[in-house]
């Protein structure tokens, strides 16, 4: 398999005989879950009807809690998050790159912030490569907008109801998301004064 | 009277017809040109590209502005001029290099970055309650110099941009104090990568308390000339007072975080509500300002400088009684090998350790040589970890699959998402107080685009 601009190889640069490794995605976690969380996915249980066709999973880890949310029902479960259970503040969506996870290889991951209750909660989204589309939310907390400008770029996550999805980082006729895992890391020549430097990834062994 | 043929060029005010109008590029020097043939022009709309290169945009950040007259109408930030891709590389470093990465981000508050990840990375491995009381002492106390020297260049080049040049140059005079600790601690002034995965680089210097004890009382004594320049200064109220507007309900949706939501009247600081390094243990208070514009969040800075210098005499008290205490954890898988000695050339190995690798331990070769090369291993998870830096909640999300490196590393920069309120801020007001609105945000273009 040839990655972005023709990579090829585990990724690893580490020099330590290619070792590659399996991401792991952790189970479901049981309750109690200790602390607020166990409240906090009571509201929501309460406050949301399809709670159980909503949520994938809960997973409880180093003290941090993430509801793995279905993308149909992203929209609705933000809304009841922002007005029933006071998350006021989206802290941005980022972006992670599982190529293992064939069909539901890019995960975006939001981390919500009530200021209310100083509680913290995560919310994580699995969508396959090739339907790359997340509803944006913009509209729930307008800080969003550039998170997920940088998210698309970076990524390739289409966030539909976005006002304005360009990139926000890479020059905006880039080609390939960069921190795609099959992206390599690299670079391009630059010319500078009729000379030109050759990028990183071919003067070191970064392939 | 000049026709268009023939028309002076002016080699600073030329200009062209294209589709969307006429394009005039002005690159310094005598305007007069330039203003007579707007002035020709029926069109009251102009459309202004201020930056990246512009003295008054706090670095490489581009603003489109729509200009009606001297009102801005439309505003919008343009970013990414200074992307380095430190996420992406850091995926192909071990987790210790990646504290050299990440203080280069926002390199005014480069010890916030170091804290944030090294935070991050002890919650992946289970070692936060491992790392020794003295470690966490110094570590607040680098953070609380470096949130002295990073509000010293936002009051500072703030002053400058809207036209008052001395507190520059005293704000500039305390950072360089302030840098001068962090040269006796660290061994350099910036970029530091002295916080790392487990506690910080090494100790503090020998007689390192009693000059940071003087520090404080010159830093005490010289804040005064910066506070008779600019409070209540009469020039200064009028280009601050009521300029940049944003109320809680925008902080809130936009994520602002930082002096700016503190500036609305809400006592938001990580350091009290979700404390961490210990800061529980010590009294100090939440500046706050109930104004919502610039003047508030200039008056927050100022006031927070007198509450980190407070932070800092507890510190230096319990250095005092933690002397001896180790500073990086037990575990000799975790702590850096490399016991570093200060020399007159900068940080380095300390002669005895490669003497000892060197001379008399095979072991304790093969270990420095695997540990320092391959990485210690971090367990597979997520974590989210924030820390209040000058500049509101810089959070970091790391990703680990087992490995010795960053599966994904992802920092929440509070430049990043403030930098966005800027439309917000500034459209409906003058062109002026665009400068005043984007200097109160304190924006480092090296956190936004990272």
């Amino acid at each position: 398999m040839s990655g972005l601009f023709g990579s090829s190889g585990s990724g690893d640069t580490s020099g330590f005989g290619g070792l590659v490794r399996a991401t792991v995605s952790s189970g479901s976690s049981e309750r109690p879950y200790g602390g607020y969380f166990d409240e906090v996915v009571d509201d929501l249980e309460r406050a949301y009807p399809d709670f159980a066709e909503a949520i994938e999973k809960v997973v409880v880890y180093r003290g941090e809690l993430t509801l793995h949310v279905k993308r149909e029902k992203l929209l609705e479960v933000a809304l009841i998050l922002r007005d029933k259970l006071l998350f006021e503040m989206s802290l941005g969506v980022n972006g992670v790159h599982y190529p293992e996870e064939v069909g539901r290889e890019l995960h975006a991951v939001l981390h919500l912030l009530s200021m209310t209750h100083n509680r913290r909660i995560r919310l994580e989204i699995s969508i396959s490569e090739s339907d790359p589309h997340l509803p944006s939310l913009v509209e729930v907390w307008a800080g969003s907008n550039w998170n997920e400008r940088e998210t698309f770029d970076m990524f390739g996550i289409i966030f539909d109801g976005h006002p304005g999805l360009t990139r926000i980082l890479m020059p905006d006729d880039w080609r390939g998301h960069p921190q795609r895992k099959d992206y390599p890391l690299g670079g391009i020549p630059v010319e500078y004064k009729g000379a030109t430097v050759p990028p990183p990834s071919q003067r070191r062994s970064y392939r | 009277m000049t026709t268009s043929a023939d028309a002076i060029i002016d080699p600073y005010a030329a200009s062209r017809e294209t589709t969307e109008g006429r394009v005039f590029s002005v690159t310094g020097g005598d305007w007069d040109s330039l203003v007579t043939e707007i002035g020709a022009t029926k069109e009251e709309r102009v459309v202004v590209n201020m930056g990246p290169q512009h003295p008054s945009t706090h670095g490489v950040l581009r603003l489109v502005l729509e200009l009606e007259g001297e009102t801005v109408t439309e505003l919008r930030a343009g970013v990414g001029y200074l992307h380095t891709g430190i996420e992406k590389n850091a995926e192909f470093r071990s987790w210790t290099q990646g504290v050299t990465f990440v203080t280069r981000m926002d390199y005014l508050a480069p010890i916030f970055n170091e804290a944030a990840y090294c935070l991050g990375v002890e919650k992946l491995l289970g070692i936060t309650d491992d790392v020794s009381e003295r470690a966490s002492v110094i570590r607040v106390l680098m953070m609380e110099f470096n949130r002295i020297s990073s509000h010293m260049v936002a009051l500072g080049t703030g002053a400058l941009e809207l036209g008052a040049l001395s507190p520059m140059i005293f704000c500039f005079r305390e950072r360089e104090k302030v840098l001068d600790v962090f040269e006796m601690i660290s061994g350099l002034r910036m970029n530091m990568a002295y916080i790392r995965p487990g506690g910080v680089a090494q100790d503090l210097p020998p007689n390192a308390l009693s000059k940071i004890r003087e520090t404080v009382k010159v830093l005490r004594r010289d804040f005064k000339d910066n506070e008779k320049l600019l409070i209540g200064n009469t020039i200064w109220m009028k280009r601050t007072e009521g300029v940049g507007y944003l109320d809680l309900a925008g902080c809130t949706t936009l994520g602002v975080t930082g002096p700016v939501l503190r500036a609305t009247g809400m006592p938001w600081d990580l350091r009290k509500l979700q404390p961490y390094s210990g800061y529980e243990n010590y009294s100090f208070d939440v500046v706050t300002a109930d104004t919502c514009d610039v003047y508030g969040r200039f008056l927050i800075r100022m006031g927070e400088l007198e509450q980190s210098l407070r932070i800092i005499e507890q510190c230096v008290d319990r250095l005092e009684k933690l002397e001896g205490q180790p500073v990086m954890v037990a575990d000799k898988k975790i702590a850096w090998p490399s016991q570093l000695a200060l020399g007159g050339d900068g940080l380095g190995n300390s002669l005895d350790h490669i003497r000892e690798i060197m001379g008399t331990s095979m072991e304790a070769l093969i270990h420095h040589f695997k540990l320092v090369t391959e990485g210690f291993r971090v367990p597979a998870g997520q974590v989210y970890e924030a820390v209040e830096s000058p500049r509101g909640e810089v959070g970091v999300h790391l990703v680990s699959d087992g490995g010795t490196r960053p599966y994904r590393l992802h920092f929440r920069e509070p430049s990043f998402n403030n930098l966005q309120s800027t439309s917000a801020m500034c459209e409906g007001s003058l062109i002026a107080d665009v400068v005043a609105a984007v200097a109160s945000i304190d924006p480092v273009m090296g956190g936004v685009d990272r």
